[in-house]
């Protein structure tokens, strides 16, 4: 069984005047997540992803599916029930959203409080994951004498007080500078392989997802286009819309401007070169081409990492007579996709 | 006789005035403060979007509020006359004036506390809804807490307007530093007493002012 298991969820807005369509936000979606995983949700700004993620903890009411937690149908339960299932699911915010009338102890305190528990037990708890944190020198500040990424880890220590097997994170990284957000990253990647939390990631920024989601499930328009193990989602999506949001959030392909631009200054055909770490190594496709005798130099892309794994696009020109070029380009082998770019 | 000899001989008479002015703004402040928060709060949880979503009693109290809060004061104290005869058993003298100002202040407070409700930062209220909190724990640990500063700064400006509304107690027969400088000061044109009491009012109003600025500051740490 599945720990969190969407099937045909909707999630229809009212218009915002009469006469006009509802706005259906969250459109038939079905998604399956399992105990440990850090799932990723990845989509332009619109897409629904946070309104998705509202609907796992209900904090907004699904306008017709179900959604699951262990076997649960959490849109069926009364409201004090639903209040009583949040406890069991820590959440983290874009904008952190502490309380600025509460010490950065008392912030953590905050659910352990909600749960019942005494106030000598809060106080140690609460400590105890600030330490966990990182702040336990921290615990008596106010946040706004805390820097946001600091912020974002009392966030975190406060959605992880009661213990919750689940913890959804709704944009934790936009607010950060890069710096900040690999330190945040490393923060949840720990959290989830030291306290075996899943976590259910929402961003619209590849390189949050490439670092730390095993799994992707990726949202247009309401609709999750295509799910699956991240390295395969964004080295070889299968959906065209997929194709076109991985090529654009991957930045690793020239769009049209910059094409125009690169053709002005190259001469030669272009390809784009795309392995994995299955396939080939930069130095592999580089060596094949030089063999060949043809002349080519690199023009765009370059090499990323994805999970750990290696996942190289490049855009190349290549110049001599056509059938030299066709043997060339033939000869770099397996495990390496080789498409034209024509003008 | 000079200025000094008069204004030394009105003090007991002022201060006594002084201290009922007071005494009527505190007991309004008291009843009117209490009632303008809790319909402020009931404006903010039952609007629409609101944590409590009650779109009749948003509605009842939002269209009482409007009818009642921009009447002058001058008017509606008479107007009340009636109603603080069957509650407190007189339609004049002290009593009948801080009813009058009370239920004045409840309207005009409960939009004060709307208002300042009204700027706590929703992603806070998310927060604790995602961790658990029900409703009325959100009110008293979140809400109210997160508004502290501002209602507090609210408040004094509210004491304030209290101070204003007790000035016109005469009407009705109440007492007061305000109905003194009317009755014995402009009606029978004695400068010496209007602007001796206007004087003690401009204190008054600035201890109060000052005393409100210093707590707000405390709570909001700056
Ligand atoms: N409370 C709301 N009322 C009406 N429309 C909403 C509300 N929240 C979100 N929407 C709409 O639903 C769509 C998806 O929004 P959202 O889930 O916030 O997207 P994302 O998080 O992917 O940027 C948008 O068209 C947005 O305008
Ligand atoms: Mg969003």
């Amino acid at each position: 069984m599945p720990h969190i298991a969407l099937k045909d969820v909707t999630k229809e807005y009212p218009a915002p005047q009469r006469g006009h369509a509802p706005t259906v936000a969250v459109d038939r979606v079905s998604l399956e997540i399992e105990k440990g995983d850090v799932f990723g949700i990845i989509g332009y700004s619109g897409a629904g992803k946070s309104t998705l993620v509202r609907l796992i903890n209900a904090l907004e009411p699904a306008t017709a599916g179900s959604i699951e937690i262990d076997g649960t149908d959490i849109t069926r339960l009364s409201a004090a029930r639903q209040r009583q299932m949040r406890t069991g699911i820590g959440m983290i915010f874009q904008r952190f959203n502490l309380l600025s009338s509460r010490s950065v102890r008392r912030n953590v305190e905050y659910p352990l409080e909600v749960a019942g528990m005494g106030k000598a037990e809060r106080r140690r708890k609460a400590l105890e994951l600030l330490d966990f944190v990182g702040l336990a020198d921290k615990a008596g500040a106010f946040p706004e004498q805390l820097s946001g990424g600091q912020q974002q880890r009392v966030g975190i220590a406060r959605a992880l007080a009661a213990d919750p097997p689940i913890l959804l994170a709704d944009e934790a990284t936009s607010a950060l500078d890069p710096e900040t957000t690999d330190e945040v990253l490393d923060l949840l990647a720990k959290v989830n392989r030291d306290l075996g939390v899943t976590i259910v990631v929402i961003t619209h920024e590849m390189e949050v997802i490439a670092r730390i989601a095993t799994k992707v499930a990726v949202m247009d328009r309401g609709q999750v286009v295509e799910a699956g193990e991240t390295y395969s989602v964004f080295t070889n999506p299968q959906t065209a819309t997929s194709r076109r949001f991985v090529r654009t959030v991957v930045r690793n392909l020239p769009t049209g401007d910059e094409l125009t631009e690169l053709r002005a200054q190259h001469e030669g055909r272009f390809f784009t070169i795309s392995f994995t770490d299955e396939g080939a190594t930069e130095a592999r496709v580089f060596g094949a081409l030089a063999r060949a005798g043809v002349d080519f130099n690199l023009v765009y892309g370059g090499v990323d990492s994805i999970q750990g794994r290696v996942y190289g696009l490049l855009t190349i020109a290549v110049r001599g007579d056509a059938a030299a070029v066709d043997e060339a380009v033939s000869s770099i082998g397996s495990g390496v996709t080789v498409e034209e770019v024509h003008a | 006789m000079s200025i000094i000899e008069q204004v030394t001989e009105l003090m007991p008479t002022l201060l006594e005035q002084t201290g009922i002015m007071l005494w009527i703004v505190a007991l309004a402040l008291i009843f009117g403060g209490i009632c303008g928060l809790i319909l402020g709060l009931l404006l903010y949880v039952t609007r629409k979007g609101g944590i409590m979503q009650q779109t009749v009693v948003f509605w009842v109290i939002n269209i009482l509020v409007n009818t009642f809060r921009p009447v002058p004061f001058i008017i509606f104290i008479a107007a009340i006359q009636p109603l603080a005869r069957q509650v407190v058993g007189t339609g004049i003298g002290s009593d009948a004036v801080v009813f009058g100002i009370s239920i004045a202040a409840s309207f005009f407070i409960a939009r004060l506390v709307e208002q300042n409700l009204m700027a706590v930062d929703p992603g806070v209220i998310e927060a604790a809804r995602a961790m658990g909190a029900s409703p009325w724990r959100i009110v008293r640990t979140v809400i109210l807490p997160e508004a502290l500063g501002p209602l507090v700064l609210g408040y004094t400006f509210a004491i304030v307007a209290l101070i204003d509304m007790s000035a016109v107690a005469g009407i009705i027969g109440g007492e007061g530093l305000g109905n003194y400088a009317v009755s014995y000061g402009y009606r029978q044109f004695d400068p010496v007493v209007t602007w001796t009491a206007l004087f003690i009012i401009v204190i008054v109003v600035q201890l109060i002012q000052a005393f409100g600025n210093i707590l707000a500051r405390k709570i909001l740490r700056r």
